[in-house]
């Protein structure tokens, strides 16, 4: 099997390309590569294809949205430790942020879905039995709506980095699993949060294949010593900017 | 921090994969029944989703996304209602069309979707979003139908591309959209930047 050397090799080549081609003029790219080899499933499952341009008509389906509302959400399913009848093992933490658009403006009352690894790296899935206890009182699955300042807040237990098979000794870096509706289908997102400082991230190629560095520090979440609460939990701050055109962005004439 | 700062334009938060282990958290009850319960005028829509060694891909998360039979698109919230007592889901209502679905695909790489044909825009489609373990980022499509002819994105692409936006009829109201994210039948993915 492929070692952690090996696949830092690549990844350092890949970036060392990317960063060539900034210098010599060619455009920033602000998500992941499509096809990562490093990153050992993209291979086969990436299209070879470009993509076909669609756009510039304000009747898209795509530039719609489907509606969520109260009736698809808990009390409880933003706060993760409230789940089960005792509280889970780990660090707990408030993640809280913002969701904005390319021009910075809230967008307002969109669900927001996350999933995530306990605090002994284990996710409450069958398919994962990898050897770290599972936490009886957590699954580790949240929803919230955005507020009409675009807020969300989860509370929740700090992840553990857990094992995977890309190659051998691979571990994935602490971060939580987001899912985020805009008011538009095209700005769609599932992405990956991460915890300031983690000493994995330069071995992990699904970080890396966001091959623009500014880009990958967007993925990552501040600590915030104001958000802490004293003899309770650490807070920590990440605002999410959501992608591609919406029906204001076309009819306010951009 | 004021609490309405001053908007500024952002760069956008890089996509990521939904990983391999997302199926206790997005999945719900009844996510692929989009149609009321009962409706007379449900079609089907199904298929399999194909990595570029044309084998099933076990893992994907499929999103469907449409306007009702009036052309209407559905502001209607409730496709993951919730059970408040238990935390549990109560499936939809049955009643109201939300225009939305969500399927992972089988142990086969299977899905099936029971909605309202679709009645915009005027050569209507329903807009599909495929997420799965080795996709970086998500990959937009469409599924058209035979009977509705062209609309300027089938009538630029060739023959063999435009094939595979348009679903292959079965008995009983029922499609077929097989989707390929690689490979000689690759499917074509929309951009919308």
């Amino acid at each position: 099997m492929t070692t952690q050397e090996e696949i830092t090799a690549e990844i350092v080549e890949i970036r060392g390309q990317y960063e060539k081609g900034l210098a010599d003029g060619a455009p920033v790219e602000h998500h992941a590569r499509r096809f990562y080899p490093p990153y050992r499933s993209s291979i086969l499952r990436s299209p070879k294809q470009p993509l076909v341009a669609v756009g510039g008509d304000p009747e898209l389906v795509e530039l719609r949205s489907p509606a969520f509302g109260h009736q698809d959400i808990t009390e409880v399913d933003n706060d993760l430790t409230l789940q089960h009848r005792g509280e889970p093992i780990g660090e707990r933490i408030t993640v809280t942020g913002r969701l904005l658009d390319r021009e910075g403006r809230p967008v307002r009352g969109q669900l927001i879905e996350v999933w995530q690894a306990n605090a002994a790296g284990r996710y409450a899935h069958l398919r994962e039995q990898h050897p770290a206890p599972l936490d009886p009182n957590f699954t580790g699955v949240g929803r919230t709506l955005t507020d009409d300042e675009g807020r969300y807040e989860f509370i929740t237990v700090k992840p553990g980095a857990y094992p995977w098979g890309n190659h051998t000794n691979a571990w994935r870096p602490a971060h939580i699993h987001f899912s985020v509706f805009g008011t538009a289908f095209t700005q769609r997102l599932i992405t990956q949060m991460y915890f300031p400082a983690d000493p994995l991230f330069a071995y992990d190629p699904i970080l890396q294949s966001v091959t623009d560095h500014a880009a990958r520090e967007r993925l990552i979440a501040a600590y915030d010593h104001d958000l802490s609460k004293p003899e309770w939990s650490m807070g920590y701050r990440w605002d999410i900017v959501l992608d591609g055109p919406s029906a204001t962005w076309i009819e306010e004439g951009r | 921090m004021s609490p309405h700062p001053t908007p500024h334009p952002s760069l956008p938060t890089p996509s990521h994969t939904i990983g391999p282990f997302y199926g206790h958290a997005l999945p719900f009850p009844e996510g692929g029944q989009v149609a009321p319960a009962g409706h007379p005028g449900a079609i089907n829509v199904h298929g399999y989703v194909y990595d570029g060694d044309g084998a099933p891909i076990p893992d994907a998360l499929i999103e469907f996304w449409q306007a009702g039979p009036d052309g209407a698109f559905p502001q209607v919230p409730g496709s993951m209602r919730r059970d408040p007592s238990t935390g549990g889901f109560v499936g939809r209502d049955g009643v109201h069309f939300t225009g939305f679905g969500r399927l992972p695909t089988d142990k086969d790489g299977h899905y099936a979707l029971r909605t309202l044909p679709p009645g915009a825009p005027d050569v209507p489609y329903i807009s599909v979003c495929v997420f799965a373990r080795g996709l970086t980022h998500h990959l937009y499509t469409r599924v058209y139908f035979p009977e509705n002819g062209e609309d300027a994105l089938l009538a630029s692409l060739t023959p063999q591309r435009r094939g595979t936006l348009v679903a292959d009829p079965e008995p009983n109201g029922t499609y077929r959209f097989d989707i390929h994210l690689q490979g000689d039948e690759e499917t074509v993915f929309l951009a919308f930047d």
